[in-house]
């Protein structure tokens, strides 16, 4: 694939703005792939019998090692007196605490109650950390859906650590957002083989292995809803290296490219480092992309990852991109994706629901990708779905993924064609 | 302030939207930040509903809550009134908006459709989801039904199965068929399956059937008094309440009890020899206060279970369910949180949890086999076939489900008496669950050929995969296992080792030993042997 730019991108394309229903996750969603990724860190929402509903029924199974994550439920009398239910959740934080003692990071996640009654989770937070520290380092983020998309979650997280992070005047390059540890270990193998390092990361596995951050930090980004993280390393000195996101094979070689640039690796070294899984990107994106090829995509806002995507369905499996939705469209962190997805598709930031499924039923795309609570009902209208929080949950970044990721969009057709097949016998 | 990890109930508003996606043409606009139509997927996905629930919310944002947000409720109600046209809208607010203040019912009354509106007043900081169906039903039941003169032939109606409910779909046909035996017609079957105009109508049946307690009884109540309709207390789940049932019914209807049993299995199935050694077995029982205390008199009566524990997570059926757990002499356990249930299966150690699917990974971290009885519900809640809970193919059910987790009658012995078998060890799991034989590890013999024909693909079983967690000895600092004994437990089949080392070490500590040899085990075993 060429990394030519087509004669005319879609970053000049007007955004269809949309306000009504939004069919989307709000923050707290993330807690889920968020605790898994800290390992000595654990999440207590506070927040409503919704918000401990929520990341129960948004898990889809439940994980049942005890999970790293839970709810303070407010009840009628926290309601009644702020002083009271301050009171209430040091002795719940002391509680847990207490009982855990592998917990080395507490995030206090703010919810949609907890910002409308004023909660001051900030406050708490400090109190709690003059209480707890130095063993525990207490922060305070809001996944409310009132504030916070689904993704933004993480983004709220991480960039609530930022100005936490201890200062440095090391050039070190910092790699930002959760990856499953594979997708991660990948992608640290591929720069050092470069010759690039030191390499942080952030989240990190553990408190102690937190980056450092400074004005000779370089950081790139691998997921695109992290906006306030961008905008918290900045204030904090730190250069962001711009680039498409690490999707597809074409995705994966833009993004490294960018940082080889900035670290001057030679083009030689650069192409003897990736050639190798490179070619394999091409060959296992090759095999789903001939059930894609010529089949046009319809993406629901979901999770931000729509314009990347998109850009890949498009460029790297052939895919007509007919309208993709992003729940928030952040020009400085996918301006690269918009420029390479040719001219074409509605671009549309935020949602009115009950319009865009009448779209989606006018324009009757071959494959939609849309949330839980949509696809099945499409699929009852004869639609082909592609659940978007798989996107999420499955390590789809950089080479060896590719194929992966394009069979997630693959499988849907594939599977109608089978059941058609033995519904017409 | 109460932490929670895992919940049995949602919020009550969940609970109104159960009611109003398993009604036609009724539409919710439920008054809610963005975020809370994750709801929508419990149905969409868990119950695989092939249509979106028939809720509008308002997914307010926080740049609203400066400005106008009754205004954008407004807009929402009179939105959903033009593009869905429904016979009634329900009209609430969930936690977030509960504190906003917009007063929905009030904002869609000046509205002015030409519907009927009904406003919902759902405490989300004191109540729960069970409380949330069992109003919002009660409420659409007082603003539509009317007393009306009574249908010729006689007909009740079936009260309380809701969308997103523990085999709901299949206890309205089997009972439906049920009464049918006897002549009886069903009227209307709500809310699940009705519409705002069939509710109208409830008022032409003789009486009704209270199928569910928990998301009915305030209906039943309120048509009782209103429509002079009474209504049943018997849930005919298992064969006994069945047919207590039915005389319930032949009281209230004067018709015959007498119906055609010729489909009913249980009773053979239970008091044919190969159920011998289901006698005595100890279950513990958990979930709705309504199923566990149907359940607990299957298990005593009809299959021969001994029930050692017995509790339900809705605080509001805590007095029924006392009573049924005085019959049994055992402690209730009132409570919806999880962690209590857990250790206090833990200390009980049955062979057998009759529970809900937190039970299920309950037992799945204990060891302990478990059979779902009770919401809250999961995709496997939800099986293709014909699966109910209530009357005699509600039965037949029932013995199939709670029996197939246990390890089979003749296999029993066979592992105990084989136990040093490499292949009858504990990690080989139950034969019948699908999962591969895994040779138990020989120090002696490290390498192990695996016989032609097994297919080392097929992917392990659920009990194989939770067998390492078996927690084998744990010392309790007050009895110490010699290891001559600790030995001789661990020779013992695992689906009774538990019992066995909990009956041992009360054994010890009622005598004031404080070491367990090999003795003392088998001295318990006579002194609690049945």
């Amino acid at each position: 694939m060429s990394l030519d730019l087509p004669s005319d991108g879609c970053r000049s394309t007007p955004v269809l703005k949309e306000r009504g229903q939004r069919e989307v996750f709000c923050g707290l969603t993330g807690i889920i792939w968020l605790h898994r990724k800290m390992q000595d860190a654990f999440f207590l929402v506070v927040g409503s019998r919704t918000c401990a509903h929520l990341l129960q029924s948004a898990a889809g199974v439940m994980i049942f090692a005890e999970p790293r994550f839970g709810t303070a439920i407010l009840e009628e009398k926290d309601l009644a007196g702020l002083a009271d239910a301050n009171a209430e959740l040091d002795r719940e934080v002391g509680r847990l605490l207490a009982r855990r003692p592998d917990i080395r990071q507490l995030f206090l996640v703010g919810s949609c109650p907890s910002e409308v009654i004023k909660l001051d989770l900030a406050r708490a937070a400090e109190r709690l950390n003059q209480q707890h520290a130095p063993h525990v380092r207490v922060y305070n983020y809001s996944g409310s859906g009132i504030e916070t998309t689904f993704t933004q979650g993480e983004d709220a997280c991480l960039a609530a650590m930022v100005p936490t992070l201890a200062p440095t005047a090391a050039r070190d390059l910092l790699i930002v957002g959760a990856m499953p540890d594979v997708v991660e270990d990948q992608c640290l193998a591929l720069l050092s083989a470069m010759g690039i390092g030191p390499i942080r990361v952030l989240p990190a596995h553990r408190a102690g292995e937190l980056p450092h951050v400074g004005e000779n930090t370089v950081f790139a980004l691998v997921q695109p809803f992290l906006g306030d993280t961008h905008a918290a390393l900045i204030r904090r000195g730190a250069r962001h290296i711009p680039a498409p996101f690490p999707f597809g094979e074409e995705g994966s070689t833009a993004w490294l490219r960018a940082i080889a640039d900035e670290f001057g690796v030679p083009r030689d070294l650069f192409e003897s480092v990736i050639a190798a899984p490179r070619a394999r990107a091409q060959k296992a994106i090759a095999a789903q992309a001939a059930e894609l090829r010529g089949k046009s995509v319809f993406f629901f806002p979901d999770s931000q990852l729509e314009i990347p995507l998109a850009r890949f369905l498009v460029r790297e499996c052939g895919m007509t991109a007919i309208e993709v939705g992003t729940p928030y469209l952040h020009e400085g962190l996918v301006g690269p994706d918009l420029d390479l997805l040719p001219k074409g598709p509605v671009i549309s930031e935020g949602q009115d629901v009950e319009k865009q499924l009448d779209r989606v039923r006018a324009a009757s795309p071959d494959l939609t990708v849309c949330g839980l609570g949509l696809a099945n009902p499409l699929e009852a209208e004869g639609f082909a779905t592609k659940w978007a929080i798989e996107l999420v949950f499955t390590p789809v970044h950089f080479y060896e993924q590719a194929g992966d990721l394009a069979g997630l969009f693959s499988r849907p057709l594939r599977r109608k064609a089978i059941l058609r097949k033995e519904a017409a016998e | 302030m109460k932490l929670t990890l895992w919940t049995y109930e949602g919020p009550p508003h969940v609970g109104a939207m159960r009611v109003a996606t398993g009604m036609k043409g009724m539409h919710y606009v439920l008054h809610a930040p963005q975020g809370d139509t994750y709801a929508d997927l419990l149905f969409t996905m868990i119950e695989r509903r092939n249509h979106r629930p028939p809720v509008t919310f308002t997914t307010f944002q926080a740049r609203d809550l400066g400005g106008d947000t009754a205004n954008l409720f407004k807009d929402s109600a009179r939105d959903a009134y033009d593009r869905f046209q429904p016979q009634a809208m329900i009209v609430g607010a969930s936690c977030t908006a509960e504190l906003i203040q917009d007063d929905p019912g009030g904002l869609a009354e000046a509205l002015g459709l030409p519907i009927p509106v009904i406003p919902l007043d759902l405490p989300s900081y004191q109540r729960k989801e069970n409380f949330g169906a069992d109003e919002t039903f009660y409420q659409i039941v007082k603003a539509l039904a009317q007393p009306m003169p009574r249908t010729e032939a006689i007909t009740c109606n079936l009260l309380g199965a809701t969308a997103l409910g523990f085999r709901h779909r299949d206890d309205v046909t089997e009972v439906t068929r049920l009464l049918s035996l006897m002549g009886i017609s069903v009227n209307v079957a709500a809310p699940m399956g009705a519409t705002p105009d069939d509710i109208a109508r409830m008022g032409q049946a003789h009486f009704n059937v209270l199928l569910y307690p928990e998301t009915g009884e305030a209906a039943a109540r309120h048509l009782e008094r209103a429509c002079g309709q009474p209504y049943t207390k018997i849930v005919p789940i298992g064969v006994g309440a069945t047919r207590d049932f039915l005389h319930e019914v032949s009281a209230l209807t004067g018709l015959s009890a007498k119906v055609d049993e010729s489909g009913l299995r249980l009773p053979w199935w239970s008091a044919s020899v190969d159920s011998t050694y289901l006698t005595g077995k100890r279950v513990y029982i958990f979930g709705d206060a309504t199923h566990v205390t149907t359940a607990a008199r299957i298990a005593a009566t009809e299959i021969g279970f001994e029930v050692v524990g017995m509790g339900c997570f809705n605080r509001e059926f805590a007095r029924p369910l006392r009573a049924a757990a005085k019959a049994y002499g055992v402690e209730p356990l009132i409570t919806d949180d999880y962690l209590e249930v857990e250790a206090e299966i833990a200390r009980l150690q049955p062979e057998l949890i009759l529970g809900t699917q937190m039970e299920r990974h309950i037992g799945k971290r204990l060891g302990i086999p478990c059979a779902v009885i009770s919401a809250p519900v999961h995709v496997q809640d939800f099986p293709a076939r014909y699966s109910p809970q209530m009357g005699f193919e509600g039965a037949n059910v029932i013995f199939d489900s709670w029996i197939h987790p246990l390890v089979m009658g003749l296999e029993e012995h066979l592992l105990t008496m084989f136990r040093e078998d490499f292949e009858f060890h504990d990690e080989a799991g139950a034969s019948h669950h699908g999962g591969k034989a895994v040779p138990r590890q020989e120090e002696e013999l490290p390498t192990y050929v695996v016989p032609a024909g097994q297919d080392l693909s097929a992917p392990l079983d659920r009990y194989a995969a939770m067998i390492p967690d078996i927690p084998i000895i744990t010392p309790s600092g007050e009895v110490v296992w010699l290891p001559d004994a600790e030995r001789e437990l661990k020779k013992i089949p695992f689906f009774v080792r538990g019992k066995a080392k909990r009956n041992t070490e009360r054994y010890a500590t009622d005598r004031g030993l404080f070491e367990i040899s090999v003795d003392t085990l088998y001295e318990a075993k006579a002194h609690y042997a049945r």
